[in-house]
């Protein structure tokens, strides 16, 4: 049996600010943002991005980057989007979203790039 | 032709064995599985059962005659065999639509399961499932907010929430009690809740449990950077104390409140219901009690029918029992109440128990809650079988963790991840569950120290309640 361990988090350690859905699991690599964008593609639902300073990330609006991908399908567009907000915003969280406009809600949504928490 | 006056008893099917009608779109239709008594044939069983739950009384009355008993009666208008069953039947019944006040399921059910259920010309009596025609759903409220307007407001997209009750249930102070919900919040959990007999008991009653709860909520808000909530429990004694309770709540800002649907009283919730859309308060449900009804497969009420009654009644959150470690019938039968509680129209299909056709129009949908006795093992089945619209809760399974409530949420919610990030992958998680949780384990502590502390899972529990199928 591992021995007991401390949990980490408090206000003080900006580090202990999460952000949703795959927060809390390592950051991911290319080839598994490159899966997600094909399972949004696969659902059929309009992919977007949008980003914000860490510390504004508890809020519901971020920025969006550009307007939602409507009916694209194309992961290469897609994910060449999100590296050109990343690019643009680097010390900022990246989010990838699919909207499913039949559920009226987001499909899916996860941080695909993850910014420098102050 | 105006009808003579004849004193007597007759025999129902003269009146209420309708094999030649037709229902209509605006019916309420009914499903009962009968066993009759010795001797009474199946029609005349059926026809009472139509008559009891609707215009019928024993005998005949003069002031009968004062009205159109034609129109209001209920009919009797099939039967069928139940699969593996030669002692019982299905009976179906049509109720026309004028026998029912507008969005009263109060009123629907004390006609359907009232009198009739101890009535002696059947020995047992269950209601399989009933159709709630369009024009009859769009009387209730149903649900105050739904799934997706509780997304937007929780702000919680592409997975299953994940909650935990607050053991133990009983007898701790109030702010002990805020310790342990503020514990599971800041590892990751999205809701804690309170246990269905947390009422305000003398150990710690609802005000100073409310207050601390929603400083726990509060803090966890600020030190995760994410959207949390605690499902205070209103159940209360009275109407009024059930509403001075839930108006306490959103007075210092909590986000959802809790009833308990049937021994709080349809009445109760239908009302608290309604509130909660006014006030914009979120209402989870729990079922207390419902086994003593839906539980004996030949007297009660089936779950799928207090799973409708609910969504009518009105709630975002419904308990649906966890399926895992139960056997394939269950399976079938689960996702069918499930699939009603959240889908807007869902055909009928007897392999998964579902008797009708269901609209249910514009009515949001009630997210399916999974509770009891689960742990990280089961996380790649429930992920599976609820999808995305479910809220997993793991009470045992988060407090039971050896470092602690955080750690225990912290693991629950990377095995969550995990699972959700695999299946988008395309990866069947039922097969490959243990390969995901393991390698999410790898930068996880308190993920490989759950997997130690509750080992791998097996599936060796009957159920008592199963789909009728044959077995001949």
């Amino acid at each position: 049996m591992s021995e007991m361990q401390d949990y980490q988090s408090s206000l003080d350690d900006v580090s202990s600010r999460k952000f949703e859905t795959f927060s809390y699991l390592p950051a991911m690599s290319a080839e598994q943002i490159r899966k997600q964008v094909e399972f949004i593609v696969s659902k059929g639902w309009n992919p977007a991005v949008e980003h914000t300073e860490p510390e504004n990330a508890f809020d519901h609006y971020w920025y969006m980057w550009k307007l939602p991908m409507f009916g694209e399908t194309d992961v290469e567009t897609i994910l060449a989007e999100a590296e050109a907000c990343h690019k643009a915003h680097p010390n900022n969280h990246v989010r990838l979203i699919g909207y499913d406009n039949y559920a009226q809600s987001k499909g899916a949504e996860m941080v695909v790039f993850r910014g420098t928490p102050v | 032709m105006a009808k003579t006056y004849n004193a007597g008893v007759k025999e129902y099917r003269e009146t209420y064995w309708m094999p030649e009608y037709t229902p209509k779109d605006t019916d309420v239709l009914a499903c009962f599985k009968i066993t009759p008594q010795p001797g009474v044939p199946r029609e005349e069983a059926a026809a009472a059962v139509a008559a009891e739950s609707s215009t019928g009384t024993w005998t005949t009355v003069w002031t009968d005659l004062l009205t159109d008993l034609d129109y209001y009666k209920g009919r009797a208008y099939a039967i069928e065999d139940v699969p593996g069953d030669d002692e019982r039947f299905y009976a179906f019944i049509a109720y026309p639509i004028d026998l029912f006040e507008e969005g009263s399921v109060v009123n629907v059910f004390t006609s359907l399961v009232g009198n009739v259920f101890g009535f002696k010309a059947v020995r047992t009596l269950r209601l399989e499932d009933v159709r709630f025609p369009i024009a009859y759903v769009m009387t209730c409220n149903g649900p105050p907010h739904g799934i997706q307007v509780e997304r937007d407001i929780m702000n919680k997209y592409g997975r299953p929430l994940l909650g935990c009750t607050i053991k133990p249930k009983l007898g701790l102070s109030a702010k002990n009690y805020g310790r342990a919900v503020y514990e599971c919040l800041r590892g990751g959990l999205d809701f804690t809740k309170d246990d269905e007999n947390v009422n305000s008991q003398p150990f710690m009653r609802w005000r100073q449990r409310f207050d601390f709860v929603m400083d726990a909520i509060d803090k966890a808000e600020r030190e995760t950077g994410e959207r949390k909530g605690h499902y205070l429990n209103v159940t209360a004694p009275t109407p009024d104390e059930m509403f001075k309770r839930a108006e306490y709540a959103k007075e210092i800002g909590a986000p959802i409140i809790m009833h308990d649907y049937i021994t709080g009283g349809w009445c109760a919730n239908t009302g608290l219901a309604q509130w909660c859309a006014d006030n914009g308060v979120l209402l989870h449900i729990h079922r207390a009690m419902h086994a003593v009804i839906d539980r004996h497969p030949h007297h009660g009420i089936h779950f799928r029918v207090l799973s409708k009654l609910l969504r009518l009644s009105g709630g975002d959150h419904l308990h649906t029992g966890t399926v895992v470690g139960k056997l394939e019938g269950d399976r079938a039968a689960t996702l069918g109440w499930i699939d009603l509680l959240r889908d807007s129209y869902i055909k009928e299909d007897r392999s998964r128990g579902i008797f009708f056709d269901q609209d249910w129009g514009s009515m949001p949908g009630v997210f399916a809650v999974a509770s009891g006795g689960i742990h990280v093992w089961h996380m790649p089945a429930l992920v599976t079988i609820f999808g995305d619209d479910a809220v997993l809760q793991f009470g045992g399974g988060t407090l039971g963790h050896p470092w602690g409530n955080a750690a225990g949420a912290c693991a629950n919610r990377v095995a969550l991840e995990a699972c959700v990030e695999a299946r988008n992958q395309g990866r069947e998680l039922e097969k490959e569950g243990k390969e995901i949780l393991t390698n999410a384990a790898d930068s996880s502590p308190e993920l490989k120290a759950a997997m130690e502390t509750w080992k791998e899972i097996k599936f060796e529990f009957d159920t008592v309640d199963k789909l009728d199928v044959a077995h001949k």
